[in-house]
């Protein structure tokens, strides 16, 4: 069957858009193939800095043909009914028609459509310049004096279709671009133009012409040609999976080469090193696997076989390196000659959000809840103080100036440099922590105050000015910051009660003199978001929201250690088979106590206690009894948080629960017997209540 | 190549003077016109009214030319071997963008003494935005060997208006460039003249001075209160005109108006680098710039050269 080679070659791609618009590309016209009833074989798309690649084989050469029957007036119908379903159905005349004979309804018309399927070929010449036009691209631009829009200029399209040497072009015009059978290679290397026949031709041929089309082989070469320089030297490479991806894509023909900088530099914190090699450079930094402390030399991409063997490109990028280390250098310098404190004065500059102040009230605020903190999480309340006031202190550094990425771990640094103690260090860098969900949570005291004093912060300010996240938007990253509260607090077993702590830090904020809050602030919404980030991170580990509900409705959830504990008991227990049973048994009696309820009108309820003298039955009086029996076990473990326990009060009920189902008419002839049966239905809802609303469990 | 006919002292790798006489001959043969640096302080060359102002509206547009640029914040008193306060651009603005664009950049590459057998060019995503121009492109910035030597935009809008044509924008950091391929690391040391000896004159020989001084203009001795009176001055002005010259269909006044739109920005800068403009007021000053751009922008759209006859 035949096969589909698309190109659309341009001017340089983003690296970082490249992956996703070969995705797209694939999605979009198989789609389309796969919607015009041409069911293919097997797809792939590749991309580089200049072209998108999209493979589609084994494509049926036509569409399959279709037969529509439409139905129309009966036979003899009055005429403008026939003229009517002529003109719809586009006939010219009613012998055009056939008649369908029904025994029931009498004879009517039909008129049959019959469609032959387009030829492959039509299909893709309608569908690829839609495609090109319509082109998801995160930001997309004109050029010249036309209308079209791409990344960067569109220059030529190839589209090839058919099998091996007879694949010929699809012809096609989208804004002055004809489709052709010729692609260009490296930019520079083989610049020339050339003629593919099909996809196996055109991937050899680029090759040929100096262009690796696939950005995992490049990946592949530039990480082999990496380790080969550096081992040659007994050193080794700093592994850097997002800088080896977007080498990948600034360049078709990778060529690894090393070059060194001036041995001075490493003085310098690693990190900042790297950094500034990485974001300004696109290079890699290299270490000694012994001592694993960077070396003073660095690995470029480049894009070329240079004629002098690389010596011009590694001395301008050695020239490059060694100004941009000098200039962090420089920084480093500067910046230890400020102490953190004497920093602090630059925070009231910085506006932190316009209606939450400056950064420095916000220090301040984050200190005052760090404080409130520290005895709760087993933090020293000095240090915890002192770890607070500094811990933004880093970000109007000329380094974290310069880049951003290092914000906290610089803080670290000029911390220790000026001889804090390590956990207040530590504590400048771990409060950002965890920055997404396989990122480690804080595990030092003075580190889990600070970090939850920050995130929590945040979220009370952006909550009181209305800016909540809303669907995919969430840009001040509220989501992350309540995720990181919850796992702080998880994986430390801390035990806050989030509730207060929100309302008292948004008194902080109400006497703020120029804070702009909203008049409308709930903090019961921000308990709700905290619930439902809670069962986004439960349900990541296999637990249904149905128990998160469940428990959330009995304790409220402010204590998240508690509720969590008190989750992973209830989902134990009804695992067992006496929880599956009474977990039935709670649903039958409260369906019982709804449906008479509602039978009985509007102002009766059920919800009173239970009389002993209308017991007329064993199987009611047993019930009662161990129902009260369950009731103080469980009161006695839930004072004690030993939810399994309380859990474990519950099972005995299972047997008489069945038993009182068996035996016992709820409905009797006598009302006030029917009434005092009711009741103790009603008992069992509200026993289980203790330990979990059982109504909100599903199953 | 030009840069070979030219006499000794003017090889490109060898005077920063011959540079500039390269890159003009390149793109006066191209068919440039080939403008002056415009006569008032700017940030950038793209506030020339040849590239700003041609870049909106239908008619085609082919220029190029030296523009110095003020930044008073970058200043640092002549001691920092990358980094002034005054420096020199070179601007090509062809509207609309040639479809080979990118040959025509890299061959004056070529013409400077850039060997692409040996070097390696690359085109790194870097889009473009002025907030006080209420301008946007796409484009990339130009590394030669990890070093960045242009920066290359696709306009898309302008002064609040769509471009369309749309106008390729090429910025060649002069200094920068001259330093690589002159092979210094000073920007001071930069051969001006070409000439050796008693006869050489350094970058530093012309500017070292100039930099010290106006640093200290800049961040020390520049008179904040009429400074602030100067960028009001400007505005009222700005706005005077535009509706001064306004006449329905057609505007007089666009090319004197965006004039005192250029001042208000300079002024601005002025006093940022002071420091006295806190961070809400900051963002008041760019509106009060950017809302004077617009204006100015729907005026030079109803001028001969803003298309309104075409």
């Amino acid at each position: 069957m035949p096969n589909l080679l698309l190109e659309l070659f341009s001017e340089e791609i983003p690296a970082r858009m490249q992956s996703r618009a070969a995705e797209d590309l694939q999605k979009l016209v198989t789609n389309a193939l796969v919607d015009a009833g041409l069911v293919y074989e097997s797809a792939g798309a590749f991309s580089t800095p200049r072209r998108l690649t999209l493979s589609v084989t084994g494509i049926p050469a036509t569409q399959p043909d279709t037969r529509d029957e439409r139905k129309g007036p009966r036979v003899g119908a009055p005429d403008k009914a026939v003229e009517g379903f002529l003109r719809s159905a586009g006939l010219t005349s009613i012998d055009q028609a056939e008649i369908k004979t029904d025994a029931k309804k009498g004879d009517f018309y039909i008129a049959v459509v019959e469609s032959k399927g387009e030829t492959a070929e039509q299909v893709i010449a309608g569908i690829i310049p839609t495609i090109i036009q319509q082109f998801p691209w995160p930001k997309s631009m004109k050029w010249g004096s036309g209308n079209l829009r791409w990344v960067r200029p569109l220059q030529s399209v190839l589209c090839l279709f058919g099998e091996g040497e007879d694949a010929k072009v699809i012809p096609f015009e989208i804004e002055g671009i004809i489709s052709g059978n010729t692609t260009s290679g490296h930019r520079f290397m083989a610049p020339d133009e050339f003629v593919v026949t099909d996809f196996e031709d055109y991937e050899a041929r680029l090759e040929n012409a100096r262009v690796v089309l696939e950005s995992k082989r490049r990946q592949e070469i530039i990480l082999h040609e990496a380790k080969e320089l550096t081992f040659a030297l007994g050193l080794e490479l700093v592994d850097d999976k997002s800088l080896l991806h977007e080498t990948a894509g600034l360049v078709e023909w990778p060529v690894v080469m090393m070059g060194s900088f001036d041995e001075t530099f490493l003085e310098v914190p690693p990190e900042v090193l790297t950094s500034a090699m990485k974001s300004h450079q696109k290079c890699f930094s290299v270490r000694d696997p012994k001592t694993t402390k960077l070396v003073n030399k660095f690995l470029l991409v480049s894009n070329l076989e240079a004629k002098d063997g690389g010596k011009k490109i590694v001395s301008g990028n050695e020239r490059v390196i060694n100004a941009r280390l000098n200039d962090a250098k420089f920084f480093w310098h500067r910046d230890l000659d400020v102490k953190l404190e004497d920093q602090m004065g630059k925070l009231d500059a910085i506006i932190f959000h316009e209606k939450l102040g400056s950064q420095s009230q916000r220090v301040a605020r984050i200190e005052e809840l760090a404080k409130k903190l520290a005895p709760l999480v087993g933090a020293d309340p000095e240090q915890t103080y002192r770890a607070a006031k500094l811990c933004k202190a880093d970000l109007v550094t000329e380094m974290v100036g310069e880049f951003p990425e290092l914000q906290g771990l610089m803080g670290r640094y000029y911390a220790l440099a000026q001889g804090e103690v390590e956990n207040i260090a530590k504590a400048c860098e771990d409060h950002y922590k965890p920055q997404g969900p396989s990122d480690d949570v804080p595990v030092d005291p003075v580190s889990i105050a600070v970090a939850l004093a920050d995130k929590l912060d945040t979220l009370v300010g952006f909550w009181a000015i209305n800016e909540k996240p809303t669907g995919s938007k969430d840009p001040y990253a509220l989501r992350r910051a309540a995720l990181g509260v919850i796992r702080i607090i998880l994986e430390n077993q801390a035990r806050v009660h989030l509730g207060e702590l929100i309302s008292s830090h948004l008194d902080l904020y109400r006497n703020q003199p120029n804070s702009g809050l909203s008049e409308t602030f709930d903090s019961q919404n921000l308990d709700a978001f905290f619930a439902d980030r809670l069962k986004v991170h439960l349900r990541d580990r296999g637990i249904g929201h149905d128990l998160i509900d469940a428990v959330f409705s009995t304790s409220g959830g402010s204590d998240l250690v508690a509720t969590v504990k008190r989750i992973e008991a209830l989902r134990e227990f009804l695992k067992t088979e006496d929880g599956e049973n009474l977990l039935a048994g709670y649903k039958r009696a409260a369906n019982i106590v709804r449906i008479e309820e509602k039978k009985d009108g509007p102002s009766i309820e059920y919800s009173g206690e239970v009389d002993k003298s209308f017991f007329e039955q064993d199987e009611e009086k047993s019930l009662h009894a161990e129902l009260q029996m369950a009731r103080a076990t469980a009161a006695k473990a839930l004072k004690t948080e030993n939810f399994s326990a309380a859990m474990a009060a519950m099972a005995p009920l299972r047997g008489p629960v069945d038993l009182f189902f068996e035996a016992v008419t709820v409905n009797a002839d006598d009302p006030a017997i029917r009434r005092n049966r009711l009741c103790l239905l009603n008992q069992i809802r509200k026993t289980l209540g203790r330990v979990a609303d059982f109504s909100k469990i599903e199953g | 190549m030009p840069s070979q006919s030219a006499p000794c002292d003017l090889v490109p790798q060898r005077s920063f003077q011959g540079l500039i006489l390269a890159l003009q001959q390149y793109w006066a043969d191209y068919g440039c016109v080939i403008l002056q640096p415009y006569d008032m302080e700017v940030g950038a060359g793209t506030f020339h009214p040849g590239t700003i102002l041609r870049a909106m509206g239908p008619k085609h547009w082919n220029a190029a030319y030296v523009q110095p640029s003020r930044r008073p914040k970058d200043g640092r008193y002549g001691n920092n071997p990358n980094r002034l306060q005054h420096y020199y651009q070179f601007q090509v603005t062809l509207k609309p963008s040639p479809k080979d664009i990118q040959e025509l950049y890299l061959k004056s590459l070529y013409a400077l003494g850039i060997d692409p057998e040996n070097h390696d060019i690359r085109f790194v995503e870097d889009d473009w935005e002025s907030p006080t121009l209420g301008a946007w492109g796409l484009g990339w910035e130009v590394w030669c060997d990890g070093m960045e030597v242009s920066q290359f935009t696709y306009f898309q809008q302008v002064c609040g208006q769509d471009c369309s044509p749309v106008t390729g924008e090429l910025t060649y950091g002069l200094e920068r460039l001259a330093m690589y391929v002159q092979g210094v690391d000073s920007i001071y040391d930069l051969n001006f003249n070409g000439a050796e000896g008693d006869n050489r004159v350094s970058y530093g020989d012309v500017f070292l001075q100039a930099e010290q001084e106006f640093s200290r203009y800049n961040f020390e001795y520049a008179n904040t209160t009429d400074l602030t009176r100067h960028f009001e001055d400007a505005e009222k002005e700005c706005k005077a005109l535009l509706e001064a010259g306004d006449h329905e269909e057609i505007h007089l006044l666009a090319l004197p108006a965006y004039d005192q739109c250029i001042k208000a920005s300079h002024v601005f800068n002025l006093l940022d680098a002071r420091g006295v403009i806190s961070v809400t007021e900051r963002q008041s000053y760019i509106l009060r710039v950017r809302d004077l751009s617009r204006r100015c922008g729907l005026a030079w759209i109803k001028t001969d050269a803003g298309g309104v006859n075409a």
